[in-house]
């Protein structure tokens, strides 16, 4: 058995501690936002969040996430909030078919995580991982630097109550 | 796959009347057919829904599948405009399959073009009724009732909710005539109207067929034969049985099946079968036997044009052009494996799968319903498929295989099962776009203008194995019957020539063939468009003068070429290092027309930007237009730079994404779409994107290096020359 934190929560993974995480969020939990494309650590559909880095779910075995926190799709928005990168995501008109997008969005969040203005050499750097099968690139990189502009008004609209956004 | 037939009058039957349910229409449209199948009785359908609950909600049930190319935003936009609705109280669903649908089918770029009028007269025809009943409520004469915000407004000012009124709206007859709104009034065609489906992609709630079926589905995955035609000879299943989760091994007819209780204990099952393969003949085949059975068979093609005499001119010239081109197969490699889940359970069959394929007779083989049900040995009309978002489609979900597979082992054991294959899996058991190889020759005038066009092409052909007995015998050959999908692009090459011949070699293998994202056009238009390079760079001309010159008979395929050429600023002096091809392809009624902008980096090439100019018609949502084309483009480019599906032994090659690359982030290219619509009809925009990118890039290559590529995908003869007389 495998406890960890999912999107906030304390959840028990009973899967051989060899299957990979992948399968276990989405057979085992049902949290079938994260996406299966290769199994081998080549597409990104599969990204999740684990304590805070982006890693590839297919290649995370289960028992090496023991007492880990991870975030999948399902946990990226804030309580009746969508995340500034989902709001972004449909300004732009992101998706097509939408297969990819749960990984592209999870990378994306890890990037503006590290850098708060990232620069079109770091969205090549932190999303060549994910593959976009529909050729969506384009609205990627756009929907990542609206993402930070939507990001700032947020916080800035919060500053008289808060003095802080939630990044 | 073809265009669309004319439109009956007779559009629209009403559903019935649910007590207190509202006003549902049915809308028909007229199949999709090319003019060699047959007709069937079911031409005439009810195919499509609209549906205004008294609730007010507004539902258009979307027969077409979405696979990213925005028909669920499209469709219902037709019905909302006519409808005079907001666009924000419009919603839909996917329908399901149903014989009340006919033939439902997902391909060719035909969704626009086959919706474009019934679903403006669904929503101008329930507006009608509507009016009638609010004019009927308030005692007025309807000419005095007008519509606006989901509700219809009296002469008093007063006004009745849609919703409030569709439950009398249902009560009264279907009017025959209605009018349309002139594209003047438009307020949503023409507009990007957001699409309906990208908060649910982008929250990951969109249900795809790996994410649907009822709970305590179990997974299934198949162990299939590593040579295509090749059957299983032995099988030894007590290892696989004794690890834990696995349940059950089930032979079917495409493999072995392991039923386990999820993918990881499945797919350790599979890999303790013992397997020996009775492999066939095909077990001999591999690239180079493949390449000589299509360059032996090339000249022994039939005619499928002939204009002017050819030969007379090939006789009597002094030099002749000559190439010979050579394209591999591909894998569709959509992103979501194929999968599909099914039930079977007291003599019916349920199945949950992304398909561009629910429904058709059996004169092509069936839809998916058909295919299930007789896989499952149900009769149709207690089988249901029930279509989930597709994870890219591209041509590979219009096959039934799939869906064939899961449905025959339903019917063998108990509960729900959903099959789901491997990236390898799909990979190698694709119905790949079939592998050709092309030889033109051509004359030039003294005027440098085609004096004759030879094209000879051999390939497998798609249509012969979906429809038996499409491609004609023998005798009919002397007719000139053409293989459409495997000559398209190529027998209607609209360059200016007196005298053009184009003849087909259909070569049989044993690789499965399939629709790829522009079907022929892949081929044809990567030849047409390097060779019409050749001649222009042969007749000193430049590119885009040289075509336009050859095209004063196509305005459209001029208007697109000086729309690109004009963003692109052709004949300026690209940037140091750095060189521009041009090239322009009619395919699914709409017209494209690219430049492409390369470098070469490590000896290969790099596209840097591409212009791109689009004429579909009329464009119904601009913002879906412009992303079909860069979906389009980087698809093609894709299959330029790396695709390659090799045969060796037999058995594909390539496996996963580390041999069948794509393209990715860092190497997409900056993409600018112009549209220029002439205002026709509108033509397709999933597929159009595709055929010019290949030769854009190839011609830039040429222009950069001075080397011709005529094999796909591109690979450059001598890098370290080639780089070197750059830097
Ligand atoms: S499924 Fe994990 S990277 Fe592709
Ligand atoms: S949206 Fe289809 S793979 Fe990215």
């Amino acid at each position: 058995m495998t406890t960890l934190t999912i999107n906030g929560e304390p959840r028990d993974i009973s899967a051989p501690n060899s299957s990979p995480l992948l399968w276990a969020l989405r057979e085992e939990l049902g949290l079938t936002g994260t996406k299966f494309g290769c199994g081998i650590g080549q597409c990104g559909a599969c990204t999740v969040l684990l304590d805070g880095a982006p890693v590839r779910s297919c290649q995370v075995p289960v028992g090496s996430a023991q007492g880990t926190t991870v975030t999948t799709i399902e946990g990226v928005a804030g309580a009746g909030e969508l995340h500034p990168i989902q709001q972004a995501w449909i300004e732009e008109q992101v998706p097509q078919c939408g297969y990819c997008q749960s990984g592209q969005i999870i990378s994306a969040l890890a990037l503006l995580d590290e850098r708060a203005a990232p620069t079109d050499d770091d969205i090549d750097r932190a999303m060549s991982g994910n593959v976009c099968r529909c050729g969506a690139y384009q609205a990627i990189r756009r929907a990542i630097h609206r993402a930070v502009a939507i990001r700032s008004e947020r916080i800035a609209s919060d500053e008289p109550d808060q003095g802080e956004g939630d990044g | 796959m073809s265009e669309s037939g004319a439109l009956s009058r007779r559009s629209f039957v009403k559903v019935g009347v649910v007590a207190g349910a509202g006003l549902t229409l049915g809308v028909a449209w007229r199949l999709t057919r090319d003019p060699g199948l047959p007709t069937s009785d079911s031409t005439w359908v009810p195919n499509a829904y609209l549906r205004i609950d008294e609730d007010g909600s507004i539902t258009v049930l979307v027969p077409r599948s979405e696979m990213g190319q925005g028909v669920s935003t499209a469709l219902p936009q037709l019905v909302a405009e006519e409808l005079d609705v907001p666009w924000d109280a419009v919603s839909f669903e996917f329908a399901q399959a149903h014989d009340a649908y006919g033939m439902m089918v997902t391909g060719g770029s035909t969704s626009v073009r086959e919706s474009w009028e019934p679903l403006r007269r669904a929503g101008a025809t329930a507006r009608e009724m509507l009016r009638r009943a609010g004019a009927n409520r308030w005692g007025v004469d309807v000419a005095d009732v007008s519509t606006g915000n989901a509700a219809v407004i009296a002469p008093d000012g007063s006004t009745a909710s849609y919703g409030a009124l569709a439950a009398e709206a249902a009560r009264l007859d279907v009017p025959d005539e209605v009018a349309l709104k002139e594209p003047a009034d438009y307020r949503l065609i023409g507009t990007s109207v957001p699409r309906l489906d990208v908060e649910a992609k982008s929250t990951g709630r969109a249900i795809f067929g790996i994410d649907a079926g009822p709970p305590d589905t179990r997974v299934a995955v198949v162990e299939r034969s590593p040579v295509f035609g090749g059957v299983v000879r032995s099988l030894r299943a007590d290892a696989a049985l004794a690890l834990p989760g696995v349940d059950e091994i089930v032979e079917l007819e495409s493999g072995v099946a392991v039923v386990a209780n999820g993918y990881v204990a499945a797919n350790a099952g599979r890999d303790a079968l013992e397997i020996e393969w009775d492999e066939g003949d095909g077990a001999n085949l591999d690239d180079a036997t493949i390449a000589d059975r299509l360059r032996s068979a090339v000249r022994n093609g039939r005619t499928v044009r002939d204009d002017g005499d050819v030969d007379a001119v090939l006789a009597g010239a002094e030099a002749p052009i000559r190439a010979e081109y050579r394209l591999p197969y591909l894998a569709h490699a959509t992103m979501e494996p194929m999968n599909c889940t099914a039930w079977v359970r007291d003599g019916r069959c349920t199945v949950w799968t992304g398909t561009q394929f629910q429904n058709a007779p059996a004169i092509v083989g069936g839809g998916a319903r058909q295919v299930a049900a007789a896989a499952a040995g149900v009769p149709a009309d207690a089988t249901e498929v029930h279509t989930t978002f597709l994870g890219g489609g591209f041509g590979r979900r219009s096959e039934r295989d799939f869906v064939r597979e899961a449905a025959e082992l339903a019917g063998k054991i108990q509960g729900p099962v959903k099959v789901v294959w491997s990236r390898e899996d799909d990979m190698r058991h694709d119905f790949y776009r079939p592998a050709s190889y092309h030889e033109l020759t051509a004359v030039l005038g003294e005027d440098g203008r085609p004096a004759a066009w030879d094209h000879r092409t051999a390939s497998q052909s798609i249509m012969e194995r979906l429809v038996p007995g499409w491609v004609p015998g023998p005798a009919r050959n002397l007719v000139g019957k053409r293989d459409s999908t495997s000559t398209e692009g190529a027998s209607d090459q609209p360059y200016e020539s007196p005298n053009v011949r184009l003849t087909y070699a259909k070569v049989d293998l044993p690789i499965p063939v399939g629709f790829w994202r522009s079907v022929g056009h892949t081929h044809t238009g990567f030849v047409v468009e390097s060779f019409i390079d050749e001649l222009a760079h042969a007749a000193g001309e430049d590119p885009y003068e040289y075509r336009r010159a050859l095209l004063s008979a196509h305005p459209r395929h001029v208007g697109v070429l000086d729309a690109v050429a004009e963003a692109s600023a052709w004949g300026s002096t690209p940037p140091e290092g750095r060189g521009r091809g041009i090239a322009v392809v009619r395919s699914f009624g709409s017209y494209v027309a690219q430049v492409a902008e390369v470098s070469i980096r490590d000896g290969q090439p790099r596209v840097h930007q591409v212009w791109c100019a689009v004429d579909c018609g009329t464009v119904l949502n601009p913002a879906i237009v412009r992303a079909q084309m860069e979906s389009g483009i980087v698809y093609g480019l894709t299959a330029a730079l790396f695709g390659e599906i090799n045969i060796e032994g037999g058995r594909v090659v390539q496996s996963n994404f580390h041999d069948y690359r794509m393209l990715r982030m860092n190497e997409a290219p900056r993409i600018d779409v112009v549209l220029a619509p002439s205002g026709d009809a509108p033509g397709g925009v999933g597929e159009p994107g595709t055929p010019p990118i290949a030769p854009a890039v190839a011609n830039a290559v040429y222009a950069l290096t001075g080397e011709r590529i005529r094999t796909l995908p591109i690979r450059l003869g001598s890098p370290a020359g080639t780089a070197g007389s750059l830097s």
